[in-house]
């Protein structure tokens, strides 16, 4: 499968390979800022979670650091390309170093498939550059033959811990 | 090269009744300085007594850059610990919370001490004998802070004796206080949620001066709230306003909207804008709280209370509350240009859940490292940091609105885009400073 265009699925279920190539494309989709077609990676009532808390389980009465639906993803991607986003001038880059997904679970009846990826996180704007560890959580659904993200969660090593501004996505 | 200690004249000197010097932004010496007076001659918040509900809980926190517990006593009380052992100076706790059980002990040497702090066991006590130790700093154990006080489960601390006592230092401004647990049904709040913490390179008082400030929103907010405003717009029509949408949009109001909103101006450094309306007025009701809150006061202090809308008060020196969604931030001096942002919420006990979880939204949308909103800010506060030390200009104005009777009045609700508020912390800051020097 090529990284650069999306592929539908060959079979109504996707093989493990899928799910592993899914999970890389988009992180590749962030490195390269390629925000809109990183959107569409994620289905309509999707979530992206990333916990404030240590094996938190509840994204609604205990603070997280973002838990936001695709209106909040798309309001961050469109505050990107704008003129008088100021905390982007100049943007951030960032690179991701995945290990390889590892498929969790996988479940065609339910349409439910679930990855584990650790990785590192390097974002930079200007002359600082930032180092976050952390594991990527994707619960993944097939619509219309192509994977969609249901949600994703990425959970930081060092959570808790007092950080400045945090700017892309993990 | 030491420029101000010990002088009065040169601290006062930076401030002016329309600018105020650079250097109270970016000198270490200033700031090292403000440690050492500032903040022990002033009222410091130092946490919500839910965070420790049981005998023996600690919760380690700073007044200023000292380190202090804020331990619940044997007897039911709170006390307010330096956090030091009084043997060679170890912090005494490893973690920021926990429980002690009935003693603290060193885990240096392990001299042990009682949840006031007083001396329980040394060790091999045998070789103080016959050395006068009876006399020593040390056998007093962990000196607490004296002068402390828990105003409706808020603790407030005060290191040095001199000062003001605390009704002094606050007056009417505890009104927002009381307005914030009020809104529960049985007067009640409790920590809940987790604290967010945000790390600013930059002045501690950028960050108190901004929450009265409000001619930035619809300025450096444009990039988030702007942007929530023009992608609502597309959305279907008929379709319901999210919670989202509710608490981020408002940032974009016109100027007008803050300047009718009004800001009241207290005694001592604190005040709040809001005095008519503010960016929290328009969210939607949650079911049943209302029912709540009227069969708990009455229908018409039930709607007095919910109908104050005071969007931020500012608490000399280094404390903000949002009553109408329970919200408090610390802004914890770390260096002339550190500062470490907590921002706690509160849960209204005996009210709906949904009430926690808007105002946990509103922390994670707006108050963390990873919001937008607050991107905006500290953009803007860490160019501010760096642009002072251009020598084209030393003075940073704050002469909007200016009059010249205003140093001596209190308890007046001004045009809401005054800088007042500013001025009137600056002239707290020279007062707390200078006192006993």
């Amino acid at each position: 499968m090529s990284m650069l265009a999306e592929a539908p699925l060959k079979n109504a279920t996707p093989t493990d390979q899928e799910l592993i190539d899914f999970v890389v494309r988009e992180a590749r989709l962030i490195d390269q800022q390629r925000f809109d077609e990183w959107l569409d990676l994620y289905a309509n009532d999707a979530f992206y979670w990333m916990p404030l808390e240590w094996n938190q389980t509840d994204p609604r009465l205990t603070c997280s650091l973002m838990y936001e639906d695709k209106l909040l993803l798309s309001i961050r991607v469109e505050r990107l390309k704008g003129a008088r986003t100021f905390s982007q001038k100049p943007k951030s880059r960032c690179h991701h170093v995945l290990q390889t997904p590892q498929v969790d679970s996988r479940d065609p009846t339910a349409n439910s498939y679930v990855t584990w990826t650790p990785m590192h996180y390097i974002e930079t704007r200007m002359d600082e550059q930032t180092l976050f560890a952390a594991w990527a959580t994707h619960h993944l659904s097939v619509e219309n033959g192509r994977l969609k993200i249901k949600l994703k969660r990425v959970d930081l090593i060092n959570c808790d811990a007092a950080f400045g501004n945090i700017q892309l996505f993990m | 090269m030491t420029r101000y200690a010990g002088n009065v004249a040169a601290i006062r000197a930076l401030v002016r009744d329309q600018e105020v010097h650079r250097d109270v932004y970016v000198s270490e010496e200033v700031f090292q300085l403000e440690m050492e007076h500032m903040f022990p001659n002033s009222w410091v918040y130092v946490g919500h007594d839910s965070q420790v509900p049981n005998p023996g809980d600690y919760f380690g926190t700073t007044i200023g850059t000292q380190p202090v517990l804020l331990v619940r006593h044997t007897d039911g009380t709170v006390k307010v610990l330096h956090n030091r052992c009084p043997h060679k100076g170890t912090r005494i706790t490893s973690e920021t919370c926990g429980n002690a059980g009935k003693f603290f002990r060193c885990p240096y040497h392990a001299w042990s001490f009682r949840t006031d702090g007083s001396l329980l066991a040394i060790p091999l006590k045998k070789g103080y004998e016959n050395t006068g130790f009876e006399q020593s700093h040390a056998a007093s154990g962990m000196a607490p802070v004296r002068h402390v006080r828990n105003y409706r489960g808020f603790v407030f601390a005060k290191i040095n004796d001199g000062g003001l006592d605390f009704e002094e230092f606050f007056g009417e401004s505890l009104s927002s206080f009381d307005n914030m647990i009020d809104r529960s049904p049985v007067g009640q709040l409790k920590v809940a949620g987790g604290v967010l913490r945000y790390m600013h390179n930059c002045n501690w008082k950028m960050l108190v001066e901004n929450q009265t400030d409000t001619c930035h929103p619809m300025v450096a907010h444009e990039s988030s709230a702007g942007t929530v405003v023009e992608v609502w717009k597309k959305a279907p029509p008929g379709t319901k306003k999210p919670m989202a949408v509710e608490i981020i949009a408002p940032f974009m109001s016109p100027y007008e909207f803050f300047e009718n909103m009004g800001i009241r101006i207290w005694d001592n450094g604190h005040g709040h804008t809001g005095v008519h309306h503010s960016i929290h007025s328009d969210y939607s009701a949650v079911p049943g709280y209302f029912e709540k809150m009227t069969a708990a006061y009455g229908e018409d202090r039930a709607k007095a209370i919910l109908g104050e809308n005071r969007h931020n008060t500012v608490y000399f020196p280094n404390i903000m509350i949002k009553g109408p969604i329970q919200l408090l931030r610390h802004f914890k001096p770390i260096a002339a240009n550190k500062t470490l942002v907590e921002s706690w919420t509160f849960q209204l006990v005996d009210a709906p859940d949904m009430l926690l979880e808007r105002t946990l939204m509103y922390n994670r949308l707006i108050n963390a490292p990873t919001s937008i909103v607050g991107h905006d800010d500290l953009e803007m506060y860490e160019r501010a940091q760096e642009g002072l030390h251009s020598n084209g200009n030393e003075w940073v104005n704050l002469q909007r609105l200016y009059s010249p009777d205003e140093a001596g009045q209190t308890n007046v609700a001004v045009n809401g885009t005054s800088e007042w508020p500013m001025r009137h912390q600056f002239r707290a800051w020279t007062k707390f400073m200078t006192m006993g020097m």
